[in-house]
């Protein structure tokens, strides 16, 4: 008797043993399938979302409103005007006028001499200084104060198609007097638009300027700083304790959960350099906004330094792998430290500096967590006018609609996804053309 | 008669050359000392930001504590964290974390390692260079969009399966399973790095000894990688515990001593993102607490990031 199978037995085991390997094999593969998978469902899941037939229901019918058969849209200013007067109280009319004119020369629910006192005064309204409201102007208003549209009801983009006639036939039966169309939750308007309490008018263009005015002030921050850092630790460190500590000491931050940064934010830039943050010490503080060092500044700087450990590491990384032969040419020739690591070391470097800074960056404009701490804004409609202003972020806009409970914040939450998943893509499609230009040159 | 008049010098050639040397290597630059005193600063930063993380975060804490209202061992025993009655105990937060984390690392482990070892002792180049890039993007998603998935994906699938009265609409499975995925990407690149680290040799020798592919992977290059695919499970353990929106959006606002994990219940870094985005005033019980949670979490991310540097450092250590 062999210790080892000889013959059919030695046969089989090799086929159980090739058995086995081609199923561990499908095992290992749809492992990494689904990950795959899972990309796919949440894509799925955020476009599903932002498109579909909604239910409209109309207060006042814009057909009813229409003159001698001319649409609502095509009416002249007077006829708009004569609608909105007609349904809205004096009270809100008067309200609307002092924000901006109807007509430049009349005005139709203030008193004229009144109004020109008003103007004369010592605060006069906004509307003395505006041109007056154009057509088109009026014609959103009498949309929003008059028609006033409400959705009642979304679906989704697979029932929208997948089912359509099932859902047309139910959407008649529960709201007969809605509209159904189908809508797209992104558009121009959404980009351009700034916040709202309704979800159908609601937009991201607040949440898009502070997104672009934390990262400038992000990048302005960290990039410096990291690129500064990672020169000292490849260049200039010595073997030394201090050294070692700072090293071991920015390995251990890029660790850091993200939401203590925002603690960090919170203590520092809020409250102890209030002063400086909120634009007091420099006498910029801003009126209209009462942020209380809860600003685009603290935010930013947040930010920075939540990503400065990447950036350093990243750089230190680049900067090493620049050939050390050029270095001694450099300084052979006669040149000091400092111009070796400038004209040479740098650009050479560059391309993966600036590579790990972009994709430093896209992770910084994804960030939430730290941001909710800090203190941004929940609700603000106003455009951000400076480091000094009050902030919203997409993502925060995200994480708001997100928590809502009416399911039409869903759908503006998944459009805010889309335009945040682009911004992304934008950046490291950016980040990879930058690496392959700049590679292909130095080399 | 012609004369020679002799040049005499105080320098011969000879010392000339030195004190040419000399002048240059003592030459004062102040802009080459001003530039490395500002780099050296930058590098300080990191310094100053270690400091400013434990010195507020530990001023707020004993501010805390040296309050009336609560006392270390009521913090670390009771099961109760009810700050409108004055109970503070950190265990229903503790206990939620736990629960999200081992769910998400229940996901994350298999299907991260098993990844690795595909893309590297299975996959061609071609393949490799199409996954790759794809788990790429699966990393670089910011969390609010995955808490996005993890509430209206996740949460209806799980209800979907177990049933809408057993699964309540926000509970810490669908949060934990989504934490899974996202740190998924995390937990294969790492391992992935520590398989390639194996040496070729040892690939070859098992195979040489009839090897199946399989029995070489599982058996001689899984095993010589373990140190550093333990390294990559304890540093996503980190992130797990430290992940904070998909929790605060997906597992429920409320703490709950619970280890039900289709009940919601309320993370470490879920209770601090609900409480610091409400209406907070400083100086409270309140802002105070949210600042001893965030000392405890950065201590536990810290230990656990120093771990799994320890053992990569040991790693490193048999196989050069």
């Amino acid at each position: 008797m062999s210790l080892y199978p000889e013959g059919d037995a030695l046969l089989d085991q090799i086929g159980g043993r090739r058995r086995r390997g081609a199923i561990w094999r499908m095992l290992f593969l749809s492992a990494t399938i689904i990950a795959i998978l899972v990309l796919i469902a949440l894509l799925y899941n955020v476009v599903n979302s932002a498109f579909g037939l909604t239910a409209v229901e109309n207060k006042v019918d814009p057909a009813a409103l229409a003159v001698d058969g001319v649409p609502l849209e095509a009416l002249s200013k007077e006829q708009l005007t004569t609608i909105l007067a007609a349904h809205i109280s004096t009270g809100l009319g008067r309200r609307l006028e002092r924000e901006q004119l109807f007509f430049e020369t009349s005005t139709v629910f203030e008193d004229p001499a009144l109004f020109n006192d008003l103007c004369a005064s010592v605060e006069p309204p906004a509307a003395c200084a505006l041109p007056a409201r154009s057509q088109e102007d009026i014609y959103q208003l009498v949309l929003e104060r008059v028609v006033e549209p409400n959705v009642v009801q979304t679906w989704s983009l697979a029932d929208s198609i997948l089912h359509r006639a099932a859902v047309l036939t139910q959407a008649q039966q529960e709201f007969p007097d809605a509209e159904i169309s189908f809508r797209s939750w992104l558009t121009l308007a959404f980009i351009t638009t700034p916040q709202s309490s309704e979800p159908e008018l609601a937009g991201v263009r607040t949440a898009i300027l502070g997104s672009l005015w934390v990262i400038a002030i992000t990048i302005t921050f960290s990039f410096p700083v990291g690129v500064g850092a990672a020169i000292y630790l490849e260049e200039y460190a010595q073997e030394n304790q201090l050294n070692h500590l700072i090293q071991t000491n920015i390995n251990n931050l890029a660790g850091v959960p993200s939401i203590v940064y925002g603690m960090l934010g919170l203590a520092i830039f809020v409250r102890v350099l209030e002063g400086f943050t909120s634009g007091a010490t420099l006498g910029l503080i801003d009126d209209s906004t009462t942020a209380n060092g809860r600003t685009i500044l603290s935010a930013g700087l947040t930010l920075g330094l939540l990503i400065l450990p990447i950036i350093i590491i990243n750089a230190q990384e680049a900067i090493r792998a620049v050939p050390s032969s050029l270095k001694q040419a450099s300084l052979g020739l006669g040149a000091t430290k400092w111009q070796t690591i400038w004209h040479h070391v740098l650009p050479n470097a560059l391309p993966g500096i600036l590579t790990g800074a972009i994709l430093s960056v896209s992770r910084a404009i994804g960030e939430t967590a730290p941001l909710v701490v800090v203190g941004a804004s929940t609700f603000i409609t106003v455009d951000p006018s400076g480091p000094f202003s009050k902030f919203t972020v997409l993502p925060i806009q995200i994480y708001q609609w997100t928590s809502r409970p009416q399911a039409e914040f869903r759908n503006i939450a998944a459009a805010a996804i889309l335009v945040l998943l682009v911004l992304l893509l934008t950046l490291n499609a950016t980040a990879v053309y930058l690496r392959n230009k700049y590679s292909t040159k130095m080399v | 008669m012609e004369s020679y008049v002799l040049i005499t010098s105080d320098v011969t050639p000879a010392t000339s050359a030195d004190s040419v040397a000399n002048s240059l290597a003592k030459r004062h630059r102040p802009g080459e000392t001003l530039i490395q005193g500002f780099l050296f600063l930058c590098g300080g930063i990191s310094i100053l930001t270690t400091i400013g993380i434990v010195y507020e975060l530990g001023k707020e804490a004993l501010l805390f504590f040296r309050t009336d209202s609560v006392t270390l061992t009521e913090f670390f025993t009771s099961t109760k964290w009810q700050p409108a009655i004055g109970n503070f105990g950190i265990w229903p937060l503790v206990t939620a974390t736990l629960m999200t984390s081992s769910i998400a690392m229940l996901v994350a482990l298999p299907l991260g390692l098993a990844t690795a070892v595909y893309l590297s002792e299975y996959a061609s180049e071609k393949v490799r260079s199409i996954l790759k890039p794809i788990l790429e993007v699966l990393a670089g998603i910011p969390t609010v969009v995955y808490g996005y998935f993890a509430l209206t994906f996740m949460t209806p699938l799980l209800r979907g399966i177990f049933g809408d009265g057993t699964v309540q609409i926000f509970n810490t499975a669908s949060a934990g399973i989504v934490v899974g995925i996202l740190i998924i990407p995390l937990v294969s690149s790492m391992s992935e790095d520590a398989l390639h680290a194996v040496p070729r040799s040892l690939r070859e020798a098992a195979s040489g000894l009839g090897a199946t592919k399989l029995e070489t992977a599982l058996k001689v290059v899984v095993p010589a990688a373990l140190s550093g695919i333990a390294a990559a499970f304890v540093v996503a353990i980190s992130r797990a515990v430290g992940e904070t929106m998909i929790v605060a959006i997906a597992a429920g606002a409320g703490p709950k001593f619970t280890l039900n994990p289709f009940e919601s219940a309320e993370t470490m870094t879920g209770h601090i993102v609900r409480i610091s985005g409400g209406d907070l005033s400083y100086d409270s019980v309140d802002y105070n607490s949210i600042f001893v949670i965030g000392l405890l979490l950065f201590f536990m991310t810290l230990i656990l990031n120093m771990l799994s540097r320890r053992i990569v450092a040991r790693f490193q250590e048999v196989y050069e």
